[in-house]
């Protein structure tokens, strides 16, 4: 049942002139897999979502879904759905038409059309706005016509474009769930692209952190949160404390420094998150340079011979005022180990 | 002294300094009279009437309307492409290309008239009609272009693909999607192309022959020989004309936002 490979991506290239966005990328999505493409602007995610819809050409490497190679195949036939970032909704077009868009292309019409219309608009709870034009209805509102409009097109994949951006909070987590929901009812293989790590942690069933138009990790957003593979991908979710280990030290801007306790062999670097450090107790001496306070906790910026370090303290530990010097440590049993360093 | 009362003069010189001739024309068409006077001598709808018998008139303004009408649409079938490659492509002499298509507005008619006799009716015995209506086609296109193009530019490009996505052929997707939006951007480069190639003088000027004449050019002719009130009735008709589309264009498409 569960095709390990339901849309396959092989040594993809794919480039805009002679400016190459993604390099030889390979990657493999199961059916019902909810992916996250997730990266900085200009790290390629967008652009290889659209060469998955067909509205880009590779210059090499071969895409496939469902068994079949659409790497020729042209974007109106590919089965392929994609909810744009601006939703893209056709301004001269009620909802109702809107949605009934790429069914009417299939031929549908009469009550098959109506019915077909009024379940896709009935799913994102717009039954009452089908007579409206899309200029008449609230950004979170046109993000659901432009959903209902891919998804009564019965996609075999459906990407979406940054589709938590546009929002504010209150519609995010509403948005969130409605994806989350749609996902789990309809099984469809869901892609979505963002740049924001707390929307590709909380959405995804797996996530694809990409740089420079390359993959730098794949995995759950546990292992991604917890086990970042390099440098870029703990930094982007929020290991502020990253050093590269050189001949079992720490690599810092005075020299090299050892830690108490052995480096795992294989790391090319280690990273702490701001509450994985120590203080108050350690080898390490550091003096306050500010402080800032956060409700629950307090985040110390530390001046080190390891250079400037965050540490988070629980908010009850009374504050240590500016100037003050602290020991500190970072132990390595909960470091994240790098793979690489980048 | 109030101090508006300098700017309020003006204005009100300036208004009927603009709409003066009209009403003049106006009222010379109804006069009784028999020659083009101002104030008209009696009142009388003989003018308007005979406007209606002169057969040159009713020839000429034929002509006019195939011009306008041929030509504006002609224009608009070679303008709509022109702009859609212009809003959605990077083109390597964009820039150029609408300098180049904005050309016809600044270069005076009486050139391109002369221009177009001299070195294309002349020399090649170029058929009149023929070169009327290239040169009523050429008049327009600058005014398609940069009204197609304000809608266009003025609309996502991304609908497009979202059609395509949606099972459209990138035809399709230009018919479905971007021409319905564009429509009254359409709408309105007609009606001005068809004022502008309506009122045209120095070209058709150029290129009248035997039979072959715009109605402003008949007018012209026919008060050479006639000074009669007729030309002011016709005059006043067209007037009418003008003003009934452009309003009618305002009043449905907001027209002034094209212009």
């Amino acid at each position: 049942m569960s095709d390990p490979a339901f849309l396959s991506l092989e040594k993809l290239t794919l480039a805009y002139g002679d400016t190459v966005a993604v390099k030889d990328l390979d990657l493999s999505i199961r059916k019902g897999e909810l992916v996250a493409f997730l990266g900085p602007s200009g790290c390629g995610k967008t652009t290889t979502m659209r060469s998955i819809a067909g509205l880009l050409k590779p210059q090499s490497g071969r895409i496939s879904l469902d068994g079949a190679d659409i790497t020729r195949v042209a974007a109106n036939r590919r089965s392929v759905g994609l909810v744009f970032q601006s939703y893209a909704l056709f301004p001269h077009l009620t909802v109702f038409e809107n949605v009934a868009f790429g069914l009417r292309l299939k031929g549908l019409s009469g009550a098959e059309l109506e019915s077909r219309v009024g379940a896709g608009l009935k799913s994102v709870g717009l039954t009452s706005f089908a007579d409206r034009k899309p200029a008449e209805l609230s950004g979170g509102q046109q993000q659901r016509v432009a959903l209902a409009r891919s998804m009564v097109m019965e996609p075999k994949v459906l990407l979406l474009d940054e589709p938590l951006s546009n929002l504010d909070a209150r519609l995010r987590l509403e948005m969130r769930t409605e994806l989350q929901r749609v996902q789990r009812e309809t099984g469809v293989t869901m892609i979505f692209v963002t740049h924001d790590q707390g929307e590709a942690l909380s959405l995804a069933d797996r996530i694809v952190v990409m740089l420079n138009g390359a993959i730098e990790q794949i995995g759950t957003p546990e292992e991604i949160y917890n086990r970042p593979a390099s440098a870029f991908v703990a930094d982007f979710v929020g290991f502020e404390n990253i050093f590269a280990v050189e001949n079992g030290k720490l690599r810092a801007g005075n020299g090299p420094i050892e830690l108490p306790g052995p480096l795992p062999d294989s790391a090319a670097g280690l990273a702490w998150r701001p509450r994985m450090v120590t203080l108050g107790s350690g080898p390490f001496q550091g003096t306050v340079r500010g402080a800032s306070f956060s409700g629950s906790t307090r985040e110390y910026l530390l001046d080190t011979p390891l250079g400037a370090l965050k540490a988070e303290v629980d908010a009850a530990v009374p504050a240590h005022a500016a100037g003050t010097t602290l020991a500190f440590d970072l132990p390595v049993e909960k470091a994240a180990k790098l793979e690489r360093f980048n | 002294m109030n101090s508006r009362l300098f700017p309020v003069t003006v204005l009100v010189l300036v208004t009927a300094f603009l709409i003066g001739p009209f009403f003049i024309i106006v009222a010379a068409s109804l006069s009784g009279g028999e020659t083009l006077a101002f104030p008209p001598q009696g009142l009388s709808l003989k003018w308007v009437a005979k406007v209606f018998e002169v057969e040159s008139f009713r020839e000429s303004f034929a002509m006019s309307m195939l011009l306008a009408i041929g030509g504006t649409a002609t224009a608009l079938t070679l303008g709509i492409p022109a702009s859609y490659a212009l809003s959605r492509y990077r083109l390597p002499f964009g820039e150029t290309v609408r300098t180049v298509v904005a050309l016809p507005i600044i270069v005076p008619g009486i050139i391109v008239g002369l221009a177009l006799l001299r070195y294309l009716v002349v020399p090649f015995g170029f058929n009149i009609t023929l070169a009327l209506f290239l040169a009523h086609t050429a008049l327009v296109l600058p005014y398609a272009v940069r009204v197609v193009s304000a809608s266009l530019n003025n609309l996502r490009s991304d609908i497009e693909e979202a059609a395509v996505l949606l099972g459209s052929s990138r035809a399709g997707a230009f018919f479905r999607v971007v021409m319905p939006n564009i429509r009254s951007g359409i709408l309105a480069a007609f009606i001005l192309g068809f004022v502008t190639s309506f009122n045209q003088v120095p070209v058709s000027l150029f290129l009248s022959g035997p039979g072959v004449r715009t109605l402003p050019i008949d007018m012209l002719s026919y008060m050479e020989i006639t000074y009669d009130p007729s030309v002011a009735a016709l005059s006043a008709l067209l007037a009418f004309m003008s003003i009934g589309i452009v309003f009618l264009a305002e009043r449905f498409l907001g027209f002034s936002r094209y212009v």
